[in-house]
């Protein structure tokens, strides 16, 4: 009986050593594969080089780390408003009945494969935009627009987390001082759920960045710097997609070392997400 | 402006945003079941694509994905929970701890196209496991693993801790307790927690790109190519290939998702009122 239950004790934490390695794994092999880029075009040149030529050995992705930056912050500047004022809908102003008819409504949009909202995008709003501003339509405005709803559940539920998490004591109390529920919203309960909403932002932001296909699929793909938002434009991570099926040599590695950078960009913005979380957790019990 | 008119003005734009995030979904749903529906037979579900996908039906495409299912789910479940119930059952080690959750962070934040180079650097090339449709379960593996841990672990330490002093108090031992109570007790969470996973898993392209190989023959083991059907949509849709198929298959590929989230919510739900009325 002993053996048996030391047995598996034993085997249990074998299996929890998993996901240290697959983290090690990860890393070692994006690193070797990398690694000849960094070396050979240099580290500077490649991060901030605006020319990507592969036949002539240019690699520099400047162009598409402002490709992902444009497009991320257009789809937060508009699923930020939308999907806070949505989870404040949800937890102050709806009442139970259309609460539970929400719930799954929110499941749904995060359960919709990326792929589903890319050729959405792609049937529907490219020829709105080219037909209604010009261009021929794949740009960083379509892009940004489909990965705003892409976001909205993450944001929405995660905010609604953090309302949820507002004590009941302080808006009793706010009310009993008379003031209106929009006073209460605004000077009571954002401000305690800030933190929270906070890390909503940024976990929305990292599934932004990371995002490929939908992307991929709209927003035309070509390494320039933009000048207006119905510019095509190419991100980090439509780069990789598109080039990985025959990339060889320097240029293969030239892939690799824009996947270690998107890489470090979305730990750093885990990490930044899971500091505010920790940092701010132990105000609120007191 | 006084304070009631602000109240109104700022409810009725909660409210509004309320109906547009259903408004997205339904218009999102409706336009590709609208469009597809039509295109959807039996003869579309069982038959091969012919040139390239212009012509004929899916039926690789959902053998491909039925597979990727079952072996994401094979390897995905046992580490998944069985590292949670290390975590939360076993574990003393602070660190160890922190490590381990610090790692699943990290894992669950990697975008699906970065696993995708993994999987081709690692599996297809150094494992030298070829473009299959082994490779690409094992990638959907390694991107549903933290997610069935993270769920699986708080589902657990959720239990509570009467449950496990009841059962050490009848002469349990602690893999007794997990086996009989605990797991019993959290399995509607842990359940959760693999839908979702899976249902993730079959909605990957990215991940699975140069990976799976994305041949349109029926796979016959799990050694050959396959293309699972969000591959299949990218090529048809991207490429231009055939609108009226693309938009059959995202049809497909819709009813699947939310038919798995619907029916195992149900079920879940059964089981939790069982629960807790005996």
């Amino acid at each position: 009986m002993n053996i048996k239950e030391y047995l598996i004790e034993k085997s249990l934490s074998i299996i929890v050593l998993f996901l240290v390695i697959l983290v090690f794994l990860l890393i070692v092999f994006m690193l070797i594969e990398a690694i000849p880029a960094f070396y050979d075009v240099g580290f500077l040149n490649f991060v901030l080089g605006s020319n990507w030529i592969p036949d002539n050995g240019e690699f520099g992705i400047l162009p598409m780390i402002l490709g992902s930056l444009y497009i991320t912050s257009i789809a937060l500047l508009i699923s930020i408003p939308l999907s806070i004022s949505c989870a404040i809908f949800l937890e102050e102003i709806a009442p139970n009945t259309l609460k539970n008819i929400f719930k799954p409504v929110i499941q749904m949009l995060a359960g919709i494969p990326s792929v589903i909202y890319g050729f959405f995008g792609l049937t529907l709003i490219v020829p709105i935009i080219r037909n209604n501003l010009g261009g021929n339509g794949f740009s960083i405005l379509a892009a940004a627009i489909v990965l705003s709803f892409m976001i909205l559940p993450t944001i929405t539920s995660l905010t609604q987390d953090a309302i949820k998490s507002v004590p009941n004591y302080y808006k009793e109390a706010s009310f009993g001082l008379g003031s209106t529920q929009w006073q209460c919203i605004k000077r009571v309960i954002l401000p305690i759920a800030m933190p929270g909403i906070g890390t909503a932002v940024i976990l929305g932001m990292g599934r932004a960045i990371g995002e490929t296909l939908a992307v991929l699929m709209l927003a035309g793909n070509i390494s320039n710097i933009p000048t207006s938002v119905i510019d095509p434009i190419r991100t980090l991570t439509s780069n990789i997609a598109l080039e990985m099926g025959y990339a060889t040599g320097i240029h293969y590695n030239a892939l690799f070392a824009t996947a270690v950078i998107l890489f470090v960009v979305i730990v750093f913005l885990m990490i930044v997400s899971v500091y505010i979380q920790n940092r701010y957790a132990v105000k609120e019990v007191i | 402006m006084n304070s009631k008119t602000v109240q109104k003005f700022t409810s009725s734009i909660f409210i509004l945003s309320g109906a547009f995030t259903l408004l997205i979904l339904l218009v999102l749903v409706g336009f590709i079941l609208i469009n597809g529906f039509h295109v959807v037979n039996l003869e579309f579900l069982f038959s091969k694509p012919l040139d390239s996908g212009r012509q004929g039906g899916i039926f690789p495409m959902i053998l491909s994905t039925v597979y990727l299912i079952v072996i994401t789910t094979l390897i995905s479940v046992p580490i998944g929970v069985g590292s949670a119930i290390y975590i939360s059952e076993y574990a003393s080690n602070k660190s160890l701890i922190n490590v381990i959750r610090f790692s699943s962070q990290v894992l669950s934040s990697v975008p699906s196209i970065v696993f995708g180079l993994f999987g081709l650097a690692f599996l297809v090339i150094f494992l030298k496991m070829g473009w299959s449709i082994l490779s690409g379960g094992v990638v959907l593996a390694l991107m549903a693993i933290p997610t069935i841990f993270q769920v699986s672990e708080v589902s657990l330490q959720s239990v509570p801790s009467v449950y496990r002093e009841g059962c050490y108090a009848m002469g349990a031992t602690k893999w007794q307790c997990i086996i009989s109570v605990l797991l019993p007790t959290a399995i509607p969470g842990i359940c959760t927690g693999i839908i979702l996973a899976i249902t993730r898993a079959i909605s990957e392209a990215a991940a699975v790109m140069y990976v799976v190989g994305s041949s349109l023959d029926v796979p016959i083991s799990i050694f050959d190519t396959g293309r699972p059907l969000p591959l299949h949509l990218y090529i048809l849709a991207s490429e231009g290939i055939s609108m009226d198929n693309a938009y059959g298959t995202a049809t497909i590929l819709i009813v699947m998702v939310l038919l798995i989230t619907l029916i195992s919510n149900i079920v879940i739900d059964n089981y939790q009122k069982k629960l807790m009325g005996c």
